[in-house]
């Protein structure tokens, strides 16, 4: 009968793979009897690949029967964000412009995981071509937090946040442009990490915002993003923006020890804006830390208050000219009836975006436009060169900064859907870390009254994950606390 | 407060080549003023002197060799497409001729 393979963590499951305990079709079977029975109630996948997953674990067995080494991820059943491309299924975006498109190759990043011996169960919801920050954009279908089905489970990598919350798989892909990986793991009460821009090749990840975007893991807990980095960092040739810098053995990071480092709080992020209830989580899970031998000094970020502008001119300019190729002539929806190429540019355009992706492509095409470049993008330029100087001054003060991950926990489905601005201000405390290229982790925190997750956010220098590890594990190995199976999930 | 006006929207839409219908643009008028007045907040700051972020990492260009790899093969690069001839993307006319 079905077994509870699903409710382990990755490395768990690669050392019962790799000593026989169970093969990795057993889990396999495992995971997808369980995206079966959650996932009519979560809607994080959009499309399960059985038969493929079977094959995977099929070639992950026979190589242990020959005695060849199985990988780093032996068996692991991991999920992955429609924005990855992938030649297995079709790659979306979750857009209706994408409908139906098959990749000829993987994205780097899955290419690597494949190579380190995972299991691919199926493709998640997001928000269309990831503009979003609750999963609400999608074209396709809603995603519900696993803790309450009421409430979204963050954006825009919605569905790899609940997937793992929901323990349909052990590990997800998510991007993070402005925080699509940590914000929806603060909502769902998973680990998300975005690694530092450059860490991990872009090549196969369809670009938002391409000065901003990078790959990154959800996971259950820290040691499970150590092994997801081990497998996906380092230079690529197919992306010129890899950094081109040994990779670590990101496991080496994790040794629960913190004493003697200096962790910032930044006074801007600890304003009234935070609602008292996340500050306690917060203030509680800084104090775990200080516990633990830190030293907690106050640091500056002095403009905050203007990282969200920034972002919103940044990220619209880039994603007006990354989705000009949606044309409609090599691949995706072509608009029918039409008779000159004019208008099939503009009906496929009109046709295919949903009314975020529109709204984006015209601010910033506003932005860019002439007459409007210097005042708004040029701008944005500079007073990103100024965030970046303020995390560059409070790295001199500190080894890593801790915040918290959003300002409030999971919302209603419906709630922030009909005011965009006040859905771009959801992403305050994370966005900063993508203009100055840094890496952020989230981490759960505890539950607020309501049952939903908190999520506690630590950024590191660039290139410096492994003091994030260090930081996270620190805390997951004494939090006094254990996160358990959500309720509306349980006994499936 | 950034003052946007119907005229403004549909001239971006031609820029960026979509069709909106009326109730759309009259939203967009709206939108694009709250969202755009947002971000004039940045005047508040003097950025004399600073220089703009090209890039967030210091990098400078990338070169490889220039040796010829393979590339992908027709029929995988025509298999996506709407409308194909086996050898061309087909598109509709694009000159008006006699």
């Amino acid at each position: 009968m079905s077994n509870t393979w699903y409710e382990k963590t990755a490395h768990e499951i690669r050392d019962a793979v790799r000593a026989g305990d169970v093969s990795a079709a057993e889990v396999t079977e495992s995971c997808l009897d369980r995206i079966a029975a959650v996932d009519g109630q979560l809607k994080a996948f959009i499309d399960v690949w059985n038969d493929a997953a079977r094959a995977q674990a099929a070639q992950v067995d026979a190589k242990i029967k020959n005695g060849e080494d199985p990988g780093p991820l032996a068996g692991v059943p991991i999920g992955l964000k429609d924005v990855l491309c992938t030649k297995q299924g079709t790659t979306t975006c979750c857009s209706q412009i994408l409908k139906g498109y098959r990749s000829p190759f993987d994205a780097t990043a899955v290419e690597r995981l494949a190579d380190a011996g995972a299991v691919f169960v199926g493709k998640l919801n997001m928000d269309e071509f990831a503009m979003g920050s609750s999963t609400e954009n999608s074209s396709l279908q809603t995603t519900k937090n696993p803790w309450n089905l009421e409430c979204v489970p963050g954006g825009s990598s919605g569905g790899s946040a609940a997937a793992v919350a929901g323990h349909e798989c052990a590990i997800t892909l998510g991007s993070d442009t402005g925080g699509s990986i940590r914000q929806p793991a603060a909502c769902c009460g998973c680990v998300g990490l975005k690694p530092t821009y450059g860490r991990v090749s872009r090549f196969g990840l369809v670009a938002f915002a391409s000065s901003l975007d990078q790959i990154g893991p959800f996971t259950k807990d820290v040691e499970d993003c150590a092994l997801v980095l081990n497998a996906i960092c380092g230079r690529d040739l197919r992306d010129s923006t890899s950094a081109d810098l040994p990779v670590p053995d990101f496991t080496q990071a994790l040794k629960g020890d913190v004493s003697g480092m200096k962790l910032g709080m930044p006074k801007e992020y600890f304003t009234d804006a935070l609602g008292a209830e996340m500050r306690e989580k917060i203030d509680t899970a800084i104090k775990v830390l200080e516990g633990q031998g830190a030293e907690i000094v106050e640091v500056s970020l002095p403009h905050t208050d203007y990282a969200v502008a920034t972002y919103y001119i940044i990220c619209t300019a880039e994603a007006s000219a990354n989705l000009a190729r949606f044309d409609g002539v090599r691949y995706g929806y072509r608009a029918p009836g039409v008779t000159n190429v004019d208008e099939l540019y503009r009906k496929t355009k009109t046709e295919g975006y949903g009314p975020e992706v529109r709204r984006r492509i015209m601010l910033g095409t506003y932005v860019l436009s002439s007459g409007y470049y210097d005042a708004y993008y040029l701008k944005a330029q500079k007073v990103r060169s100024l965030i970046q100087r303020d995390f560059n001054e409070a790295f001199e003060r500190c080894d890593a900064i801790v915040t918290p991950t959003a300002p409030t926990p999971a919302f209603k489905i419906g709630e922030k859907s009909s005011d965009p601005l006040e859905m771009y201000l959801s992403d305050i405390y994370t966005i900063s870390v993508n203009l100055a290229g840094l890496p952020g982790m989230s981490l759960p925190c505890g539950l607020t009254a309501s049952g939903l997750p908190a999520g506690l956010q630590i950024i590191a220098k660039p290139f410096d994950e492994e003091t994030l590890l260090r930081v996270a594990y620190t805390y997951e190995q004494n939090r006094g606390f254990e996160l358990a199976m959500p309720a509306a999930l349980r006994a499936q | 407060m950034a003052n946007i006006t119907k005229a403004d929207v549909e001239y971006v839409a031609g820029l960026a080549q979509l069709t909106l219908d009326e109730a759309t643009k009259e939203r967009l008028v709206a939108e694009m003023g709250d969202i755009l007045g947002y971000m004039d907040k940045l005047n508040e700051l003097d950025t004399t002197g600073v220089e703009p972020m090209m890039h967030v990492l210091e990098m400078s260009n990338v070169f490889r060799d220039d040796v010829v790899t393979p590339s992908l093969p027709r029929e995988t690069a025509l298999m996506n497409a709407p409308k194909t001839d086996g050898e061309y993307f087909l598109v509709p006319r694009i000159l008006d001729t006699e």
